[in-house]
């Protein structure tokens, strides 16, 4: 779903503790992993690690939607305590942008082209099977396009 | 003391007869809208109610969203609402929401190419049973293993198998 389409316009506004949120126009003329998670979701947290690696290894810029935070404190909080592994953050409170790619729960996370064209869609955590044989090659492979 | 007997049969046999019925008649399709998400207009909001109960609440089971308590069916009614006031039309905003969540998110999906097996497959699987069922019993037929009626064309006995079965019909006489 949504799959070699445009992402759709949208902007979040930014997280508790942080002026900058981002939007749709942010990611254009780079590869990038948008990524929906929440302090509530629970295997949001078992891929945690594995973003924060990405991060480390300056891999791909992720895009974080923090999604359906019952208060303004809880993601924030969440990131403080485990590390932020996102270029940005944006809330996410009342679904706009995840009804708007087609989430259903968290974590989900699509890959996009420096178009701006949704290129694959990862449901459910990143982990290290699926990464090393579709989500980095595929990513390789669109940052020489 | 007589009384209170009768009473409370009267009473039952009132919310036998009586309340029942009515409460059958109380729709069954209990909508979960929250009153801040009612529009103005009742002619926008009759059409958002009607969407309501066409799209699926995609993390339920089978429920739709206009009678989901989730959050994110909670979610897609005021997303909804906000499409068709901005002047979309319903195709348009079912459209939408099947361009992101896939013919899943109708109760009722379109018969194309990626569909027909879902409709016509239990017709299609319901044909090939009742085949297979009366093919069966034919074959039991033509092989004879049907004792009651005899197969005609059966080749007749040979005077060899004739001369073994009265051996072995001799041999249960003695």
């Amino acid at each position: 779903m949504l799959i070699n389409r445009e992402i759709p316009a949208f902007d979040l506004a930014p997280i508790k503790g942080s002026d900058q949120g981002w939007g749709s126009k942010d990611l254009a003329g780079q590869v990038t992993i948008v990524n929906f998670f929440g302090s509530w979701c629970i295997a949001c947290l078992q891929e945690h690690p594995f973003l924060m690696n990405i991060k480390a290894q300056k891999l791909v810029p992720i895009y974080g939607a923090d999604w359906r935070e019952k208060s303004v404190d809880a993601g924030p909080r969440w990131l403080a305590r485990y590390g932020n592994p996102y270029t940005r953050v944006g809330d996410d409170p009342k679904s706009k942008a995840a009804i708007a790619f087609g989430v259903a729960g968290g974590p989900e996370s699509f890959i996009v082209d420096k178009k701006g064209v949704i290129r694959y869609k990862q449901v459910g955590p990143i982990y290290a099977g699926v990464w090393t044989e579709k989500l980095w090659p595929l990513i390789q492979e669109l940052q020489k396009e | 003391m007589t009384l209170k007997a009768p009473s409370f049969t009267v009473a039952f046999a009132l919310a036998l007869f009586v309340v029942a019925p009515l409460a059958s008649l109380v729709p069954s399709a209990a909508f979960a809208l929250e009153p801040n998400e009612i529009l103005a207009d009742p002619v926008l909001e009759a059409r958002a109610r009607e969407l309501g109960k066409i799209l699926r609440c995609v993390v339920c089971q089978n429920q739709p969203i206009g009678a989901s308590n989730a959050d994110l069916a909670g979610d897609m009614r005021v997303l909804v609402r906000e499409r068709i006031t901005n002047g979309d039309s319903d195709e348009q905003v079912l459209a939408y929401m099947v361009d992101r969540y896939g013919d899943f998110v109708l109760f009722d999906p379109p018969f194309k190419s990626t569909t027909y097996v879902l409709w016509i497959g239990p017709a299609v699987i319901a044909v090939f049973g009742m085949f297979a069922v009366v093919s069966f019993y034919r074959r039991r037929k033509d092989d004879g293993l049907d004792m009651a009626t005899p197969n005609p064309q059966a080749a007749p006995l040979s005077d060899e198998e004739r001369k073994r079965l009265d051996a072995l019909l001799k041999e249960d006489d003695e």
